[in-house]
């Protein structure tokens, strides 16, 4: 199993992660090492097998519908890079 | 004071021989002095610390102090702490003040608990040797120039260096057992569901599950009493009633079936490492247990069936980093596209980044059968295997680690081989199993690990087991030369 | 040559809960921006979702209402993708196993034909926050508060040929959802709205062309325009040799056109998979028929009990049951003016105060008629105390305030003219005035008849009870 440069571009982009030009061998040679590591499961027989998502064989709690949490906008914004008039600020968005 | 366990602690404290200002005091002191060489506290909270021991103090006196009211612990810096920074290990978080408490932050709040501070850890959890934390590694105690192992290594590093009584820690495929091993201290992995994951921030949220670390399993179980139960805002919180998880600290072993996976006896173990675990195992049958050896015959492959489902879960739960609404924005992003790319690209180290994108590609269109729903159903297999084992032991043993604490930098360069640091524990956090790892003897004076694996649920058999060994050995009252 | 158009449409409905699908947030619209955006809406690191259970009974709701397969076992799945107003990076959904399977919606159309139109599926989602798009600074503000308000996408087969065919099918699923309670239908304030899914092809041809997705249409005139600018478009490119491009595209309700939303287009790989922080969703048997008996009557069934009941005709029927205010209030009116005048208060309700209705861009809720104050002015025509002509004159000054039916009656002396003598003699003046007309209709002109009415009633102001004028002319002349 052996990932390109350009595979390695492509993912990064999906990922949304800038990789350096010069890092990006390095990248394409651990993850293909790991995609390598990973395929040992071709050769299992899973014909039949049920995919486990999840470790619980349970299944979704629900919730009352009530509203119960208040405003703490501030408080969360403290965080926050850039904010005006109680908004998130980013980049224009062009639809 | 800080060679007493936590349960010593509490009896101290009850006893009126200490108050919990006094040891929190002497804590944060041993810190203060002695965490330098171990870089082992990415943020110490001494001033709400000695706040909270006052609080607990006054509790006491008041005549309303629960079990460890007044011990002080530290948190992993994966678990929310408001008003506290909770970085994760990273530099996109390292401007996060948490608004909120995790649960587990909570109930030991609400236990009476002094937190000494945040500890450091792998970045965002992933490793297995702490080297990928954005504050640089942690030490080993028991030796400077080798890794504590990850990614909870600054929990097992405080406990083992006497710079906190305990310590909470996360599991996703070994991360509280791994360094717990490495460090000779005691810790336990779960039953998935069973500690609240509200505030823990995720990895890969179907595998991640909190736990205690500590010098002995009593301990560990007196903090499991605290952190485990029902949680209504965590949908995978089990809902089951409380239990006292000490109520297994003086059953016998006598008659006990232990099963010893061949596959975790071949070849790739050090050999010093086999040779505690066959003292250990002898240790057992001195007390009377019965071994049996068990067939998991899809073990091998739970290194594999991990490296796809981690990173895929991980691929999702990352992508809110973003510099948008907390965490790391890089400067003057020229548009939306350059704000995620450098926020992120910029935010993370190369690990996060190889198992993002290990697990994007897993998911992408035209790999998802092949790497996602052939690794769950390879984890479908794994969970079988223990389902048969466990109609024949009640308990399984093996090591926790293929060997003991390796150097710093010894494997930073080869993902696959330090990913395979975790070929015994893996397998655990795929079937939700709960495991523990406890301190059983040294190799070329490092610690060796011993892992004890049970069935659902069955952490207070599993924590009475380790119990009933530590209380005829000496391993887990030893200290490292320096932190003594 | 000629074509035939495909559409499917993918309908969002918010769905009327009171907190979010996920967290314990308000979902009340036009709050100040992002005071209703708890942590685990604004995806905080650490937080978990719990799902409302008024959510999946809502969803069951409507799978019940269309006759469709409720899951038994329902799968919450991430979908990824990264944008500013989707706060976690992905957007919970439901992929492989939604929670409505199958169904299906009769629609009418004006001439009268039903048409089926199949419901491949519907499932639970949460909503995106807003971009807001105004200049901070050449910078686009985010708010969150929608973010995490519960959505039933309900996804139609592609079983509609033409932009009217499409609009009878959201507005049927419109009423439906507010039959059930389940959504407002505002759609000023996006609370309803869909993703029109736009082919054509040669008629007589199986095979599908190439669609494009209009995105985000929040009205039933937008929808019908979209669709025929985009049918148009395609018809061109495809006549003009050239190939439709399968992609995303945005209604300018201002150009009367369909653009290409580039920035959506790339990326497209959500990968979906299944959200390890919820477990499976099991609705059993108890559950549904819970549901079940919380059902009101449906807008079919109460068109057929419209139609048996009160003997209205398909058309009339169907129109009075098109919403749940519409067809109570026909009834509360009927109940008050007697069901024996069911055609009548069909009229009305209809036309004077559908019209009134329209004319002011007003809902049936917040009509200043009430139902009660109609039925008492029906009463009146009922008990001849005024004509339906003057009736007429009467609901408008009802319209406008002026007080009951009564109240107008007697202020503007309206009452109805039933004393013969006193009409006999309008009559006779009537007839001494107009020697002329007389010797005419005398002589064989029947029509002037309806002059000597229009005489008699102009005299009267109208008063006069028709019906005796009619007879009382006939005997003089």
């Amino acid at each position: 199993m052996s990932l390109s440069l350009d595979e390695v571009r492509k993912i990064a982009h999906l990922a949304r992660l800038s990789v350096q030009e010069e890092d990006l061998q390095g990248y394409a040679r651990n993850l293909s090492d790991i995609l390598g590591l990973v395929q040992q499961m071709d050769g299992v027989d899973t014909r039949g097998v049920t995919p486990m998502a999840h470790p619980l064989d349970a299944s979704q709690r629900l919730r009352v519908d009530e509203p119960t949490e208040t405003d703490q906008r501030d408080h969360f914004q403290a965080n926050a890079p850039a904010v005006e008039s109680g908004l998130y600020l980013v980049p224009k968005v062009i639809e | 004071m800080h060679e007493k366990s936590i349960a010593e602690l509490a009896a101290a404290l009850k006893e009126g021989e200490v108050s919990s200002v006094e040891l929190t005091a002497h804590y944060l002191r041993r810190i203060e002095t002695l965490d330098d060489a171990l870089n082992a506290y990415v943020t110490v909270t001494g001033e709400q610390a000695m706040e909270a021991a006052r609080a607990a103090d006054e509790a006491r006196a008041q005549g309303h102090a629960g079990p460890l009211t007044g011990v002080p612990i530290a948190h992993k810096d994966i678990f929310c702490t408001e008003g506290t920074r909770t970085s994760c290990g990273s530099k996109m978080l390292d401007n996060f003040i948490a608004p909120y408490d995790a649960t587990v932050v909570a109930r030991f709040k609400a236990a009476g608990c002094p937190i000494l501070g945040k500890t450091n850890m792998d970045e965002f959890a992933m490793g297995s040797s702490n080297e990928t934390s954005y504050y640089g590694p942690v030490k080993n105690p028991w030796d400077t120039e080798r890794v504590p192992g990850g990614s909870s290594g600054g929990s097992a590093a405080v406990v083992a260096g006497r710079l906190a009584p305990g310590a909470t820690g996360t599991d996703t495929g070994g991360s509280i057992r791994q360094p717990a091993a490495l460090n000779g201290v005691t810790g336990i992995k779960p039953t998935y569901g069973r500690v609240s994951r509200w505030g823990m921030i995720a990895f890969a949220s179907s595998l991640d599950q909190g736990g205690p670390m500590a010098r002995t399993a009593e301990d560990c179980a007196l903090m499991l009493n605290v952190m485990a139960g029902f949680d209504h805002r965590d949908s995978t919180s089990i809902q089951r009633p409380d239990e006292d998880f000490t109520r297994h600290m003086n059953t016998p072993v006598k008659g006990l079936r232990i099963g010893l996976p061949k596959q975790f006896f071949g070849e790739g173990m050090d050999a010093g490492v086999a040779r505690v675990v066959d003292e250990a195992i002898a240790h057992y049958k001195g007390l009377g247990a019965e071994f049996v050896e068990v067939d998991l015959p899809h073990s091998d492959l739970s290194v594999a069936a991990y490296y796809v489902v981690a990173p895929a879960e991980c691929s999702s739960n990352l992508a809110r980093f973003d510099g948008v609404r907390y965490g790391y924005r890089c400067e003057d992003p020229k548009d939306l596209l350059d704000l995620y790319m450098r926020s992120r690209g910029e935010g993370f180290g190369p690990e996060v980044k190889r198992r993002i994108m290990v697990g994007t590609y897993a998911l992408s269109a035209g790999y998802f059968d092949a790497y996602y729903l052939k690794a769950q159903k390879i984890r479908r297999l794994i969970a079988e295997d223990f389902a048969s084992a466990f109609k024949e032991v009640d308990v399984i043993l093996g090591p926790t680690a293929p060997s003991t604490a390796f150097r710093l930098g010894e494997k930073t360069n080869d993902p696959v081989t330090m990913y395979l640091s975790d070929i015994y524990t893996i397998a655990v956090n795929l079937a939700g199993l709960p495991a523990l790892s406890l301190p059983a003897g040294f190799s070329d004076g490092l610690p060796v690990g011993l892992q004890l694996i049970g069935n659902y649920f069955d952490e207070a058999r599993l924590l009475g087991v380790a119990h009933q060994y530590q209380v005829g050995t000496e391993w887990c009252g030893m200290a490292p030369g320096g932190f003594v | 040559m000629e074509w035939e158009t495909v559409i499917g449409l993918e309908i969002h409905a918010q769905l009327s809960t009171r907190s979010k699908i996920f967290s314990g947030a308000s979902t009340a619209y036009g709050a100040e921006p992002n005071t209703q955006a708890c942590a685990v809406d604004l995806g905080l690191p650490g937080v978990l979702p719990v799902l409302n259970e008024k959510a999946v009974a809502m969803a069951v709701k409507l799978g019940l209402a269309i006759d469709a397969q409720i899951t038994p076992r329902s799968v919450f799945a991430r979908k990824n993708y990264f944008y500013p107003d989707l706060p976690k990076g992905y957007q919970i959904s439901q992929y492989e196993l939604p929670v409505v399977g199958r169904g299906h919606l009769d629609i009418e159309l004006d001439d009268g034909e039903t048409r089926t139109i199949g419901v491949t599926r519907a499932h639970l989602e949460e909503d995106a926050g807003k971009s807001l798009h105004e200049d901070f600074h050449g910078m686009t503000g985010i708010d969150l508060n929608r973010a995490g308000t519960p959505l039933l996408e309900i996804v139609s087969e592609p079983d509609m040929r033409s932009s009217r065919e499409a609009v009878a099918y959201m507005k049927k699923m419109h009423s439906l959802v507010r039959y059930l309670g389940i959504c407002d239908g505002n759609m000023q304030e996006g609370s309803f709205r869909c993703d029109a899914n736009v082919s054509v092809r040669r008629k007589g041809t199986e095979k599908f062309g190439t669609r494009t997705e209009i995105k985000n249409l929040n009205s039933f005139r937008f929808l019908e325009k979209a669709i025929e600018f985009e049918v148009e478009r395609q018809i061109d490119v495809l006549e003009g040799g050239g190939a439709v491009v399968q992609e995303t595209r945005l209604f300018d309700p201002d150009k009367g056109e369909t653009r290409s939303m580039r920035s959506k287009e790339e990326a497209n790989d959500y990968r979906y998979f299944p959200d390890p922080d919820l477990l499976p969703l099991d609705i059993d048997s108890t559950f549904i028929e819970q549901v079940r008996a919380s059902l009101p009557e449906l807008p079919d069934e109460k068109k057929q009990r419209f139609m048996n009941h009160y003997g209205l005709s398909a058309y009339d029927a169907s129109t009075l049951t098109s919403s749940r205010e519409m067809a109570d209030y026909f009834e509360a009116v009927v109940e008050q003016a007697g069901s024996g005048q069911a055609k009548m208060v069909a009229n009305w309700v209809m036309g004077e105060l559908s019209g009134a209705l329209n004319r002011e861009g007003r809902e049936i809720g917040d009509s200043p008629v009430s139902a009660r104050a109609l039925g008492a002015l029906l009463a009146r025509i009922q008990d001849n105390t005024i004509s339906g002509k003057i009736a007429k004159e009467v609901f408008e000054a009802m319209w406008a305030g002026e007080g009951d039916a009564d109240m107008v009656i007697e202020a503007k002396g309206l009452k109805q003219i039933t004393d013969t003598g006193a009409i006999e003699q309008v009559i006779d003046q009537v007839i001494a005035d107009n020697p002329k007309q007389l010797e005419q209709y005398r002589s064989g002109k029947d029509k002037l008849f309806g002059f000597f009415v229009g005489q008699v009633m102009k005299q009267t102001g109208g008063k006069a009870n028709p019906a005796q004028v009619n007879e009382l002319l006939k005997k003089k002349l």
